[in-house]
């Protein structure tokens, strides 16, 4: 008998009486994410930079994309490597970057992403493959930088899910903040192996 | 114990040797439980979120053959490569065959407890595998040749002096260097070198989702991402009772996890993977490993709702102060020696009895798994089965021959009273094991029921 039919075997013999889910409605409401006064846009915001700025990030408000581009421009000199996956940045960065092998990325000191949304209550963002080229690249780099508009926080993660739906996406994360370890007698340190820090720019105005 | 091997309270006993260390162990590890309190306490429906979570996993627990079923099908649909592991011997053999079909010898490894349990990188090593451990405090407790202490703060017992001395054989570091931000900076240098140069990457799982096939893993240096994204084959070791029904749930429990482990709202990474990037090969192994068995014992099947926070072990007086390895298996604290005994009675018959009862592990449990209960259980089964130690066995039947027969009772405390006022030495010494830590009491000059019968008379 393989091991395969053993187990499952063992487990429809062992497991104990169905015991159904809580219903969705319950889980959602329950957990509490059906709190009306966190559909506040000013107040996610708020919490967003908060909780990201306690957990070691920093949140620039910016009006649009042609001022990150700027603002990464003067603090980021020559034979400084940066790459986005912004269209609107890409006089940033040298092209054809999509197609290194992953392990050439190993010398980014700043990669500026996208996100499909922010969470107020944990400052996570949740991105997804397609909005990092190559999976690797927010893990990999020196400094990462994230836009994302305003009016695109979410309260919580029952939020975060809702939105997220049956999404078909091959790898997505929830990142927040930048790497850190506090492994060494609970001292925390930024940037165990991932970026030594991160920027979330948070866009005012309306898109176009 | 008749264990052969040292029991937790000899082993506590070593650890209890330097008062000071003790008191430093207690203190930061109760640091991450008050972390663990502030942040839960910043959530109000949290009572709400641990009952959803429980509930949750009675429904996975209930309806497990289904949704591994679900789970393998999506998973194989998504392009990864199933396989089943009975136990650990064969978990360790298919990981090596993977290995070795591809004919790679080194490889990364971020945390899995599973592993540690199956005892994977000592096999490895036996066949000729290098295994480098990315996550910075296994890495130095691999380096020490030591296992991990804590499932959440794998080097939690050692001084960064210690660790700076490790790392000064190992890494080069300069003598006497202990700075945690310059240590932590040398040890990514080592790691990110390990990182673009291993060809498979093996990482654990904190959620598998039955509904996609996807699996969640949760780290906050981001160890297992850089393993993962770029090694050619990735191996996913995962025991069958981290299912989670729905995505959806995914929101309940990354709430609960990381407020209940550190005291953070979430980890820094919570990265959902489902399928391999492309000419990436990526293989899940399923392991039982006992836990069939456990869901099989109604009194402890709840153990393996556990999600691995480590909050039962922060807040536990007797961990705090005997340390990760007084347990003697890969988990330790209070839900590892309910897991253990599962696995092994004989050998970890010691383990529930490493409590106080006191009940703040089933507290904090995020799951809420009825841990202190449960340890109550095994004491029971361990002393019905005959694996409890020879000494207290013989103690508690002494004690049940007293209690239950009210003559040799009155004999009993008339003799105990007399042997305390006249022959105070005869008890207040190392032989008698309640003396330990304490003072025996002063002995009243009758009994209650001496007391009563004079004072009816008057």
């Amino acid at each position: 008998m393989s091991s395969r039919t053993e187990i499952l075997a063992k487990i429809k013999n062992n497991q104990p009486e169905f015991r159904p889910l809580p219903s969705e409605d319950l889980i959602f409401s329950g957990s509490g994410g059906d709190y009306t006064d966190r559909d506040n846009i000013q107040e996610n915001t708020e919490t967003f930079r908060t909780v990201l700025t306690n957990i070691g990030g920093a949140v620039i408000e910016l009006h649009n994309l042609a001022e990150v581009g700027a603002y990464i421009s003067a603090h980021y000199g020559e034979g400084q490597r940066i790459i986005s996956t912004l269209a609107g940045l890409s006089s940033l960065c040298s092209p054809g970057w999509e197609n290194d092998d992953p392990h050439d990325l190993e010398n980014v000191a700043l990669a500026v992403i996208g996100a499909h949304f922010g969470v107020a209550e944990n400052a996570a963002l949740w991105i997804t493959e397609e909005l990092m080229q190559q999976r690797v690249v927010p893990f990999i780099c020196q400094q990462l930088a994230v836009v994302l508009h305003k009016n695109k926080i979410l309260a919580t993660m029952h939020h975060a899910y809702d939105q997220i739906g049956d999404a078909p996406y091959g790898f997505g994360a929830f990142i927040a903040g930048p790497s850190k370890t506090a492994d060494i007698e609970q001292s925390l340190v930024l940037g165990a192996h991932g970026p030594k820090g991160m920027t979330v720019f948070l866009l005012t105005e309306e898109e176009r | 114990m008749n264990t052969g091997t040292k029991d937790h309270a000899r082993r506590s006993e070593t650890f209890n040797q330097d008062e000071a260390r003790v008191n430093w162990h207690d203190e930061t590890l109760w640091f991450v439980r008050a972390k663990r309190d502030k942040a839960s306490h910043s959530i109000p429906e949290w009572e709400g979120l641990r009952g959803m979570a429980s509930w949750i996993k009675d429904n996975v627990l209930s309806d497990l053959h289904r949704y591994l079923l679900q789970f393998e099908e999506n998973a194989i649909q998504n392009g990864i490569q199933v396989h089943w592991a009975a136990d650990a011997e064969e978990h360790n053999r298919i990981v090596h065959q993977i290995l070795n079909e591809k004919g790679i010898d080194r490889i990364v490894k971020s945390k899995s407890m599973l592993t540690e349990e199956c005892h994977l990188n000592e096999y490895l090593q036996g066949k000729g595998i290098e295994v480098v451990d990315t996550d910075l405090g296994e890495r130095i407790v691999q380096l020490a040749k030591e296992p991990p202490s804590h499932i959440v703060l794998p080097c939690i017992h050692k001084k960064k002096e210690e660790i700076g001395k490790l790392f000064h054989e190992h890494l080069g570091t300069p003598e006497g260097m202990a700075d945690p931000a310059f240590l932590t900076a040398a040890a990514r240098a080592h790691l990110r070198e390990k990182f673009v140069t291993r060809k498979a990457a093996i990482t654990g799982v904190n959620f598998a989702v039955a509904e996609t096939g996807e699996f969640v893993v949760c780290t906050n240096e981001g160890n297992a991402d850089m393993g993962a994204h770029l090694a050619d084959v990735h191996i996913v070791c995962m025991g069958i009772e981290k299912i989670v029904p729905l995505r959806r749930h995914l929101a309940v429990f990354l709430r609960l996890l990381a407020r209940s482990a550190t005291g953070q709202p979430i980890t820094t990474y919570s990265s959902h993977f489902k399928k391999p990037r492309p000419g990436q090969t990526m293989h899940i192994v399923l392991v039982d490993n006992g836990r069939t068995t456990q869901l099989g014992r109604p009194d402890f099947r709840n153990s393996l709702k556990c999600i691995r926070c480590g909050a039962c072990m922060n807040t536990c007086p007797v961990y705090r102060r005997s340390g990760g390895h007084s347990y003697h298996t890969a988990i330790a604290g209070p839900i590892g020696s309910i897991l253990a005994p599962n696995l092994d009675m004989k050998k970890y018959a010691d383990l529930p009895f490493a409590s106080t009862l006191c009940g703040s592990c089933s507290n904090v449990c995020p799951v809420k798994i009825n841990i202190h209960e449960q340890l109550y259980k095994w004491r029971q089964v361990i002393v019905q089965e005959g694996y409890s130690a020879r000494a207290k066995t013989a103690a508690m039947k002494a004690m049940s021959f007293t209690l239950s027969n009210p003559s040799v009772y009155q004999f009993a405390g008339k003799a105990g009273r007399t042997v305390l006022k006249y022959v105070p030495f005869a008890v207040n010494n190392q032989l008698n094991l309640w003396y330990k830590h304490r003072e025996m009491p002063e002995a009243p000059e009758q009994s209650f029921r001496e007391w009563y019968a004079q004072n009816n008379k008057t």
